[in-house]
C-alpha cells in the first residue's frame, strides 16, 4: 500500500496535538470504528457552553491519528453547539483529503465528539 | 534525510541479482526470436528457455519435463488448483480419483484461498484446515477431513507472514495413503530451503522468481509425472498445453540463474537467521508486551513476526518509513484491507492484538548495522506511539 497522505496528514500524525487525557472531563467520548475496529478516546473540558480543552488517545492508523489530532484543533475554543455539527467532511477537509479507503478513519474522530459531547450534556442535565 | 534505505521486507518481494539482469540481457533485442519459431535464430530462445527449465528442475531435484513456466507464483497456484480440479469434472482419463473436495488451510496466500473460493462457487466442496497457535497446519483434523470425494491437498511449504514451516512430508504421506494428489505453494521457500520434491513428496509444488532475486512477473510450477490437469489460458500450444503464451524469455531465463544462484548461497540461510534472532534479542530486551508469533524453531530464516500490543500496525510502519526503513505490516498484497490478518486470526491472536502486527523479513543484502539501526529507532517509536493509545495509559 502507497502511504497516500497529504503534507497535512502526515505532519498531523508525526506531531499530534492535545494527545494525553483530562483530569476531571466534564465529557469523555470512547468510540469504536465498526468497519475496522480501531478505538478513540477524546476528553472535553467545557465553559461556558464553550470547549475550552479537549485530548484524545487513539489505537488507530495514521488516518485515525491526524483525524483525532485535528479535530481536537478545530473543536477547541468552539461552543457546544456548533462542534456537536463537526462531520467527518469537515474533517477530511481541514487534513487536505485523505484516500477512500480511509475516509472511515475521519467517522471515528466525528463520532468522538458527538460522543464526548452527549457524554457532557447527559452530565450537564444531571447536574 | 536518511543515509541508507533499508530494505526489510524481503517476504514481499526482492530486488534482482545483478547476475540474474545479466543473464537476461540479450533476450530482449539480441536473442529476441520466438521459441517456437522453426529458423535458426529463434532455436537461442528455445534453448534458453529449455537450459532455464533445467535449472529449475535442478533446483527442486525434479525432471526438466516436469516444469511449466508461469506468470509467477498466483498463476502456478490457479493453474494447479483449477486443472486438478476440472480435469476431474472433464473426460480426461487416468485422473487419480473422481471427487468435488478440496482439502486447504485456513493461512494459504489468497493466491490459493481465492481460486479455492472460486471453485466452492463451482459446486466443489472446500475444508479450511486449522493451525495452532504456532500457525502449523492441524494433522489429525487434516486426516479426519479426507473423504473418497477428496480429489486434492494443498497446502503452502511456509507462511509469508509468519514464516512457519508445514509439515509437508507428513501431509504427503496422507495423501498417498488415500490416493489424493498433493500441492504446496512453495514460493517462500523456494531458493531459501531445501525444496526437493522427492523428499516433501508433493505432486504440485508453485514457485516465484520475484522471491528469491529473480524477476518479478515468472515464476514456475512443478507437475509430477502422470498427474492430471487440464489448462485454463487457452491458445496456442505452449508449456505442453498447459499454459498458452508465448514465453517470456527474458523472465524464464532470470528465473533459471536465481535458481542456479540459489544453490550456490545455501549457507546464506545461516547468516539470514543469525541477524534475525538478533532481531528478536533486541526487540525482546528493549520493549515490552511484545508477542511473536510463528514457530520458535520451524521457520524461514529471515522472518521475524511480532505485534507490539497497544499500536496500531500501519502506525509504525510509516514511521519506520520516514527512518527509511521498509517493512510490512501483515500481509503486503492483503492490505488496503482493514480485516486484521486471516494467518493471526487462526492462530488465535485476538483482533486487537493481530491490527498490532509488524512483519520484518530479511535478505541477502542486509547487514549488522542494519539491524543496529533499527533497534535504536523502533524502541522510541513504539514509546512514542503508546502514548497516543488508550491502551498504554498504564504505561
Ligand atoms: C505464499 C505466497 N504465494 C503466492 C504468492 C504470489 O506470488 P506472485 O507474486 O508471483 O504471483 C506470494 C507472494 O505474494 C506468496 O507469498
Ligand atoms: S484503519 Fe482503523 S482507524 Fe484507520
Amino acid at each position: 500500500m502507497a502511504l497516500e497522505y497529504t503534507d497535512k496528514v502526515i505532519e498531523h500524525f508525526r506531531n499530534p496535538r492535545n494527545v494525553g487525557v483530562i483530569e476531571n472531563p466534564d465529557g469523555i467520548g470512547k468510540v469504536t470504528s465498526p468497519i475496522c475496529g480501531d478505538i478513540m478516546e477524546l476528553y472535553i473540558k467545557v465553559k461556558d457552553n464553550i470547549i475550552v480543552d479537549a485530548k484524545f488517545q487513539t489505537f488507530g492508523c495514521a488516518a485515525a491519528v491526524a483525524s483525532s489530532s485535528i479535530l481536537t484543533e478545530i473543536i477547541i475554543g468552539k461552543p457546544v453547539k456548533e462542534a456537536l455539527k463537526i462531520t467527518n467532511k469537515r474533517i477530511v477537509k481541514a487534513l487536505g483529503g485523505l484516500p477512500k479507503e480511509k475516509l472511515h478513519c475521519s467517522v471515528l474522530a466525528e463520532d468522538g465528539v458527538k460522543s464526548a459531547i452527549e457524554d457532557y450534556l447527559r452530565k450537564a442535565k444531571r447536574r | 534525510m536518511n543515509e541508507k534505505f533499508i530494505y526489510l521486507d524481503h517476504n514481499a518481494t526482492t530486488p534482482a541479482d545483478l547476475r540474474v539482469i545479466e543473464a537476461m540481457r540479450p533476450y530482449f533485442n539480441e536473442l529476441y526470436g520466438n521459441p517456437l519459431s522453426l529458423y535458426k535464430f529463434a532455436s537461442k530462445s528455445r534453448e534458453a528457455v529449455e537450459l532455464a527449465r533445467e535449472k529449475v528442475a535442478k533446483l527442486l531435484n525434479a525432471e526438466p519435463n516436469e516444469i511449466i513456466f508461469t506468470s509467477g507464483g498466483t498463476e502456478a497456484n490457479n493453474v494447479a488448483i483449477k486443472g486438478v480440479a476440472h480435469a476431474n469434472l472433464t473426460a480426461v482419463r487416468q485422473v487419480k480419483k473422481r471427487g468435488n473436495h478440496i482439502i486447504t488451510s485456513k493461512i494459504e496466500h489468497p493466491a490459493v484461498l481465492k481460486p479455492c473460493k472460486w471453485l466452492e462457487s463451482q459446486g466443489f466442496k472446500v475444508t479450511y484446515i486449522s493451525v495452532d497457535k504456532y500457525g502449523v497446519i492441524d494433522l489429525d483434523e487434516l486426516r479426519d477431513a479426507i473423504t473418497d470425494k477428496t480429489i486434492l491437498i494443498s497446502i503452502m511449504h511456509a507462511n509469508n507472514e509468519v514464516g512457519t514451516i508445514e509439515p509437508i512430508e507428513e501431509i504427503s504421506r496422507l495423501a498417498k495413503e488415500h490416493n489424493v494428489y498433493f500441492h504446496t505453494d512453495a514460493v517462500q521457500t523456494v531458493g531459501k530451503t531445501s525444496t526437493n520434491v522427492d523428499e516433501l513428496g508433493v505432486d504440485l509444488l508453485s514457485l516465484s522468481g520475484h522471491k528469491f532475486y529473480g524477476p518479478k512477473g515468472v515464476g514456475a510450477l512443478y507437475i509430477r509425472r502422470g498427474t492430471k490437469l487440464v489448462p485454463f489460458v487457452h491458445g496456442g500450444g505452449h508449456e505442453r498445453n498447459l499454459r498458452a503464451g508465448t514465453h517470456n524469455v527474458p523472465g524464464i531465463v532470470g528465473l533459471g540463474k536465481a535458481c542456479e544462484i540459489a544453490e550456490l548461497e545455501r549457507e546464506e540461510a545461516k547468516k539470514l537467521k543469525r541477524l534475525r534472532d538478533k532481531l528478536y534479542q533486541g526487540i525482546m530486551d528493549k520493549i515490552p508486551e511484545v508477542i511473536f508469533p510463528g514457530h520458535p524453531e520451524n521457520r524461514l530464516a529471515g522472518t521475524l513476526s511480532i505485534c507490539v500490543k497497544y499500536v496500531e500496525g500501519e502506525s509504525m510502519l510509516i514511521n519506520l518509513d520516514f527512518e527509511g526503513i521498509a517493512v510490512s505490516s501483515g500481509s503486503a498484497c492483503a492490505s488496503g484491507s482493514l480485516e486484521p490478518s486471516h494467518v493471526l486470526l487462526a492462530m488465535g491472536i485476538p483482533r486487537e492484538v493481530a491490527h498490532s502486527s509488524l512483519r520484518f523479513s530479511l535478505g541477502r543484502d542486509n547487514t549488522d548495522e542494519d539491524i543496529d539501526k533499527v533497534l535504536t529507532v523502533f524502541p522510541n517509536i513504539v514509546k512514542k506511539l503508546r502514548k497516543i493509545s488508550p491502551f498504554g495509559k498504564h504505561r
